[in-house]
């Protein structure tokens, strides 16, 4: 594997920006914590790799993988499986959310315009 | 038997059915006098709400679509919350004759749940084909698991007694199909008992069937997916508190 000087500094760089967005997006509470553990999962793998790239070249042969490069497109495959995954769980489990509150404002209307008509009949009397 | 009415919620889904829900909720009145009718508007586009109510029914409309299920949960939900016993439902497209509720109420007696099956000897309803074959292969499974014979899985036409009011209140299926097989199942596990008696079902008296001929391919696929997943899903989600 070789990298140049080039090379070296864009993948350190480009780690430390994704790492940046998902903690900026953190401190805003535009994305709650369980949402970004992988996204920073692999920003932190990234920033790793980008630092000592002898560290992937270790886990492949540890592995037993013979192109490097194969380990970091399956380990993003595999994030990225992990995060739609996740968002699959959280969608079902907001509809179910969603049907329970659509349910119960269409009782709630339902008891209201009862209630709203007892209360002109009774004004009637 | 006027004291098992006053006890008996009619629910009555009903997705865009402004031809039939009036004439459908004024005939239950008629035929089933002292009885409740909700009709739970599923978030139709058209006057089924205004229908109803003129006809003289509660109207619950749910803000969108939820499908069967979801307008039926609102339905035992009402009931639960209101003091019924039991609840019937009935479609409201006028498919259900409502001279059949008070044979369903009487088999709850001895039953939690009892299905109006269309194929049991009454009637002259027929199907074809793989949706034929898919609801015969239903009704056996669907059987084993009731351990009671049931012939017609899918049917709509259904009372239910407290036990399963309460049950289904929490627990009502909301994908497509699983409001009627997945229920089954869910009832089953939860050790209520289940009968079906025949009744007869009479043309639609208006809107368009949910359910076309080319589908019926994929109808196979999914009532086999529904009752795979109905039954391996973890037995100890379905609690319910005893009354």
């Amino acid at each position: 594997m070789i990298v140049t000087p080039t090379t070296y500094i864009f993948g350190i760089i480009s780690a430390l920006l994704a790492l940046g967005v998902v903690i900026e997006l953190l401190r805003r509470r535009r994305l709650r914590e369980r949402h970004a553990i992988w996204w920073l999962v692999a920003g932190v793998l990234a920033l790793v790799v980008g630092v000592f790239p002898s560290t992937l070249q270790w886990a492949a042969t540890l592995i037993g993988i013979e192109v490097p490069l194969n380990l970091v497109f399956f380990v993003s495959i595999a994030v990225l499986f992990l995060v739609c995954l996740q968002h699959s769980a959280e969608l079902t489990r907001l509809e179910a959310k969603t049907r329970t509150l659509a349910e119960l404002v269409a009782l709630q209307d339902l008891r209201l315009r009862e209630l709203e008509q007892r209360a002109t009949e009774n004004a009637e009397d | 038997m006027p004291s098992a009415l006053e006890k008996t919620l009619i629910v009555m889904p009903a997705f865009n059915e402004e031809a039939s829900v009036a004439a459908v909720v004024r005939e239950v009145f008629t035929k089933l006098p002292g009885v409740t009718v909700l009709v739970v508007d599923d978030g139709s586009s058209d006057a089924t709400t205004r229908e109803a109510r003129g006809a003289g029914a509660l109207v619950a409309t749910l803000p969108f679509n939820l499908g069967v299920g979801g307008a039926m949960r609102t339905g035992f939900r009402y009931a639960l919350a209101n003091g019924f016993d039991n609840v019937v439902q009935v479609d409201s497209d006028g498919q259900h004759d409502p001279s059949n509720v008070p044979e369903l109420l009487d088999g709850l007696d001895s039953a939690d749940l009892v299905l109006g099956a269309r194929f049991a000897g009454e009637g002259d309803y027929v199907v074809r084909g793989p949706r034929q074959w898919a609801m015969k292969a239903l009704a056996m499974f669907l059987s084993k698991t009731a351990k009671t014979t049931l012939t017609d899985t899918t049917s709509g036409y259904r009372a239910s007694g407290p036990r399963c009011v309460a049950l289904f209140a929490t627990h009502y299926p909301a994908e497509y199909l699983g409001d009627t097989i997945e229920a089954l199942v869910i009832a089953a596990r939860a050790g209520c008992v289940i009968r079906q008696i025949p009744v007869s079902m009479r043309p639609r008296a208006g809107g368009v069937p949910s359910h076309h001929p080319f589908k019926a391919a994929a109808y196979l696929a999914r009532a086999g997916m529904a009752l795979v997943f109905a039954l391996t899903r973890p037995a100890s989600s379905l609690r319910v508190q005893s009354k």
